[in-house]
């Protein structure tokens, strides 16, 4: 018999080609500490993070490499903060494109201009755009340099998951390979096979939200055109096209054009060159020369996962949770799940953490969701509006925009991604009144200035303790772990965005690089305390 | 905290001024006038409490009356 997994897109890159396992020929199913169920961003991204952390991982996917096509394009800084902390986003910065500056047109007014105007003292800009391959490219890269320094991490092309069978202290996956079915156990699975998730529906589990009865279609231009590096954004533009446009840059002289085309649409017509260029030339003009490079048309949905946890089968990117384009939130927030998660599975794994730390991954990451999914809906909401009441308003705002200021803050073409505070979350400890907001315990480190280079980029694989002008042990260690310190200067930006108004400062940083907890002084039974409550034990 | 008593340094001007707004506008006209306005006045008065104090207000005009 004759067995396929037969490919359901077209690769761009083939990267880990079908090879035997002698798993396929094993009596019994072998047991594995960790398998990762996708090869998307988020697949690639949690196999790299837990490989680096010394968990041996196996990556299932039912094809080889990276499927064609731009999709996700905006990747935001802390996206390219934990790439760095992956060893991948050397390559994304050189290849991607940095913006800065958006216009927002109404119809054929120039409504305002924006600049993102990036705070300085940070390593990484706002936004690169860079096509989707070349992101799993580039992570598949720096998995290849991990594997070569021993990190435990293999990558299976061609191996369809065809069945799941979840038990109390593991789960079982039936296999589909070239070569015929296998089983294999893992202690956890990690599901990352995307919006449609198999496993989700394999697994029975619902994935509810608001349904947005809408098209979209994705062109892609190869043009020499001398267009700036911006971001336009059309609301009811003049080339009638939709309720809204999208003219994006990305790397190889290609740009992005999103057409939403409403839901009433003939899809396969919609789908024809000749009509895609028909588009394409109202918008840019009879004379400007173009090649269509690809296109796409997609719909979406915001909803989510009730839970992202389900006994040892955890959820992750868009398999647990999907949100409209608008804010660049899908791949970015799912490689803040990778971050959330790797560490968290890597300390029950090894006996220092309870399996219920996972639990706070669900906690935490169901709250990023439902900000990003808010964001999204609001958005939405704002370019399509739903009522005439609702477009009333929404054209009075764009009415005002155009000349008095603040009517631009409401204008909503995508909040675009920020990293999510996890206020509230059971890991939190301690926070101290007279430090900065942003910093507060559950939020993401920004980073800073730190001699010749970068303070995210001195942080550990594990937690750190962080001191400004306080006293702090050199060596601490809680529960196993070593807790190494990283004495700071009160540089202005270190004053600005850690110290704030206080003498001095002590903060515990989770290996994610999330504030844990912060104090005006170091005293220990404090940090043990809420060293205890990061890792799941308080 | 929204101000329901009287605020209006000149009530009848200022109500005048904002029926003699709506001069020559159609229905259509009328109703995109009063969003902008609206929205400058959402703006002028900023706090988001104080706003929601206030559509409440307008959507419940009996809750005066407490």
């Amino acid at each position: 018999m004759k067995y396929d997994v037969p490919e359901r897109y077209t690769l761009a890159f083939r990267l880990y080609p079908y090879a035997k396992s002698p798993d396929q020929d094993a009596a019994t199913p072998a047991r594995h500490k960790a398998i990762v169920v996708g090869g998307g961003p988020v697949g690639l991204a949690i196999a790299l993070d837990l490989g680096k952390r010394g968990v041996p991982v196996v990556l299932l996917d039912d094809h080889e490499g990276a499927g064609l096509g731009s999709r996700a394009l905006c990747f935001a800084k802390r996206t390219l903060e934990i790439c760095d902390r992956l060893g991948a986003a050397a390559p994304m910065l050189a290849k991607g494109v940095q913006w800065n500056l958006g216009k927002v047109f109404h119809d054929d007014r120039l409504l305002y201009e924006f600049n993102l105007l990036p705070e300085g003292g940070h390593a990484f800009p706002a936004f690169i755009n860079l096509q989707q391959p070349w992101f799993e490219k580039f992570l598949h890269d720096a998995i290849v340099a991990a594997q070569a320094q021993g990190a435990p991490i293999e990558l299976r092309g061609k191996n369809r998951v065809d069945a799941v069978i979840p038990a109390e202290d593991h789960v079982t996956v039936e296999v589909m390979t070239p070569d015929g079915p296998y089983r294999l156990e893992a202690d956890w699975l990690i599901a990352c096979d995307g919006a449609r998730s198999p496993l989700r529906t394999m697994m029975g589990l619902g994935f509810d939200g608001r349904v947005f009865e809408d098209n979209f279609l994705i062109a892609d231009v190869k043009m020499k055109a001398d267009f700036p590096t911006e971001r336009w954004f059309w609301f009811e533009p003049h080339f009638k096209s939709g309720d809204s446009a999208l003219l994006h840059k990305q790397p190889d002289d290609i740009w992005r054009i999103d057409f939403q085309l409403g839901w009433n649409i003939d899809r396969a017509k919609e789908m024809e060159p000749a009509r895609i260029r028909a588009r394409v030339d109202a918008m840019l003009g009879p004379d400007v020369e173009y090649e269509l490079d690809w296109s796409s048309i997609y719909t979406f949905q915001c909803r989510r996962m009730e839970k992202f946890r389900h006994g040892r089968v955890l959820f992750a990117g868009d398999a647990a949770h999907q949100v409209s384009p608008f804010g660049a939130r899908g791949a970015n927030s799912g490689i803040q799940d990778v971050d959330n998660l790797a560490w968290k599975l890597a300390l029950v794994l090894d006996g220092t953490a309870p399996e219920s730390l996972l639990d706070s991954y669900d906690a935490e990451r169901v709250y990023g969701a439902d900000e990003n999914i808010l964001n999204s809906t609001r958005a939405t909401d704002f370019i399509t509006p739903k009522t005439g009441v609702s477009k009333m308003f929404r054209n009075a705002v764009l009415q005002l925009a155009e000349t008095v200021p603040f009517a631009r803050t409401v204008v909503n073409s995508g909040r675009l991604s920020m990293p999510c505070t996890y206020d509230g979350s059971a890991l939190n400890g301690p926070d101290h009144p007279d430090m900065p907001a942003r910093t507060r315990p559950g939020s993401p480190c920004p980073d800073a200035p730190l001699g010749d280079g970068w303070l995210l980029a001195r942080l550990g694989r594990g937690f750190t303790l962080l001191a400004i002008g306080a006293e702090v042990p050199d060596r601490l260690i809680a529960h196993g772990l070593a807790v190494p310190r990283l004495l700071l200067e009160p540089t202005p930006e270190i004053t600005s965005r850690y110290l704030g108004g206080a003498k001095g400062a002590v903060y515990l940083i989770r290996p994610d690089q999330h504030v844990a907890a912060r104090w005006d002084r170091f005293d220990d039974t404090e940090v043990a305390a809420a060293m205890t409550r990061a890792i799941g034990k308080g | 905290m929204l101000i329901t008593t009287p605020n209006l340094t000149k009530p009848d001007e200022s109500y005048a001024r904002l029926i003699a707004t709506h001069d020559g506008l159609d229905e259509a006209e009328s109703h995109a006038l009063n969003a902008r306005l609206i929205l400058i006045l959402m703006n002028h008065i900023g706090n988001d409490a104080v706003l929601a104090e206030a559509m409440d207000l307008a959507r419940n005009p009996k809750k005066g009356a407490a």
